[in-house]
């Protein structure tokens, strides 16, 4: 079993089957991650390295773990330390990792099409971790799987992405990921992080959440980046939390049934009230669980089998 | 060239004779579980299972493990191998476990289950049960009950099918042209 290309770059380069491939897989580490002894030898001698150019706590940690409970070796760089700040570009510091013996690289960049680049210019497979407003496919991955568990299947069923849509690499992954399993999609936001010609990806657009948060199965909530957002995305946080927010108020009036995803880190208070943490329908702390056992199945399936070099 | 080496009947007697052999080694032992290897070893350890608690009061408990993240050969097979996921569902640590496999032939797959299990617990004690030795060991690895040991050259195949996993029962050896087994001088 193998996916088509040496890299996972985006959601848009899987099929379907490539995608229920990878989730299949999942299963069985996350059913690893239960052990008592919750690593196994199956990537033993191989080294990826985590080359991380934006601050991440949990992507970063989730794909160390997942290195290391496949007793693979992660090696973690992070630009502030690096010779990054000599000005060292992007193609030599990936070389330079490269030439030390590393058989993957885990990148995280502000620049989107940066794991592309990577991947046409060195021999190690290449996974993306997130690139600008582009991608964050393992993003996507862990949240299907976590919906799957929850909810099975997903052909039919209908997802709310709410938040900033425009800036934000999660929703293009998950927008992706969700219409490639069959589900329904929709998005709302504030007009200024609606893209334009955001239904051309087979999504519809809502301005107004009340007119949509009680007609969904799942509500994917974003994070307010605001380290992305320009003074004119929107007036405020206080305008942007009543009219887009999760509040305790639109909390009461959802359907018991209703389960509510987060990429994290979450500005509580804005996107959603602290009361989300405890409504018994999200999961939030699962898909985080389930980042490791979907990242394992990541690497498994790109490191696992012949070698880069033969 | 294929031969039979066992047909349905014939199965029924190797399960029939390791589930004694099973009973006769552990005389009166409570804490005996079985574990099959996947694929073929579940159906096998289910079969020795039913047998051994014919007339018991206590079930013996029958678990299922997969190898493929323990194999010592991932780094050479071309394409990644499908991860089946395993399956004990109880506490392994002071048990004697009777692993099950359908062959053993070079023991790599036994090393690598071994290594599986001790990841689950400890064990007090593991023992090896296969329906068919065919020889040709790479591994310091033997089994404690062997249904039946056939003599085979190193490339052919002995391909067991059960009923659970391939819709029938048979043994069958397939000896490949005589022109594939021309040794190199350099092969021991």
């Amino acid at each position: 079993m193998k996916l088509r290309s040496r890299h996972l770059l985006g959601i848009e380069g899987l099929d379907r089957s490539e995608i229920l491939t990878i989730l299949d897989q999942a299963r069985t580490f996350r059913e690893v991650l239960d052990r008592t002894i919750p690593i196994v030898p199956a990537l033993r001698g191989r080294t990826v390295v985590n080359l991380f150019f934006e601050a991440s706590t949990r992507t970063s940690t989730s794909f160390s773990l997942a290195a290391s409970r496949l007793s693979c070796q992660c090696v973690n760089f992070s630009k502030a330390t690096s010779s990054v700040s000599k000005g060292e570009t992007l193609l030599d510091t990936a070389r330079n990792i490269e030439a030390m013996g590393v058989d993957g690289i885990i990148i995280r960049h502000p620049a989107a099409g940066a794991p592309h680049f990577l991947a046409r210019n060195v021999k190690a497979f290449v996974v993306n971790a997130g690139d600008g407003a582009h991608e964050h496919p393992t993003q996507a991955l862990l949240d299907v799987f976590t919906l799957r568990e929850k909810l099975g299947d997903l052909e039919g069923k209908r997802i709310l992405i709410v938040g900033d849509i425009a800036h934000s690499r999660v929703a293009r992954s998950n927008l992706l990921c969700f219409t490639k399993l069959g589900a329904r999609v929709a998005v709302c936001g504030p007009p200024t992080m609606i893209p334009p010609f955001v239904e051309d990806y087979g999504c519809e657009v809502f301005y107004r959440l009340d007119r949509i948060v009680n007609e969904v199965d799942v509500v994917n909530m974003l994070r307010v980046q605001q380290e992305r957002i320009t003074a004119s995305s929107f007036p405020t946080v206080r305008e942007y939390r009543a009219l887009y927010g999760l509040t305790a108020e639109r909390l009461k009036k959802l359907s018991p049934e209703v389960v509510i995803t987060h990429p994290g880190p979450v500005n509580w208070g804005v996107e959603m009230d602290f009361d989300v943490a405890d409504f018994s329908q999200t999961l939030i702390l699962p898909q985080v669980t389930n980042g490791v056992a979907v990242r394992m199945a990541v690497l498994f399936l790109l490191a696992g089998g012949e070698h880069p070099e033969g | 060239m294929t031969r039979r080496l066992a047909d349905a009947k014939a199965i029924r007697a190797l399960i029939a004779r390791l589930a004694t052999q099973i009973s006769r080694h552990n005389p009166g032992v409570k804490d005996l579980a079985l574990v099959g290897i996947k694929r073929r070893g579940v159906p096998l350890a289910e079969r020795i299972a039913a047998r051994l608690n014919s007339g018991r009061r206590s079930k013996v408990p029958v678990g299922a493990i997969d190898i493929t993240l323990y194999r010592d050969d991932l780094q050479m097979v071309a394409e990644t191998p499908i991860v089946r996921g395993t399956e004990i569902s109880f506490d392994i640590s002071g048990k004697t476990l009777v692993l099950v496999d359908d062959v053993v032939f070079t023991g790599r797959t036994i090393r690598a289950a071994l290594s599986a299990l001790l990841d689950f617990g400890r064990p007090r004690a593991i023992q090896l049960a296969v329906l068919v030795d065919r020889g040709h060991r790479e591994l310091p690895i033997q089994p404690d009950f062997a249904g039946k040991t056939v003599v085979t050259r190193r490339d052919d195949l002995v391909d067991i099918f059960l009923k659970e996993t391939d819709g029938r029962d048979e043994v069958i050896l397939t000896r490949r042209s005589p022109k594939s087994i021309v040794h190199s001088p350099k092969s021991p």
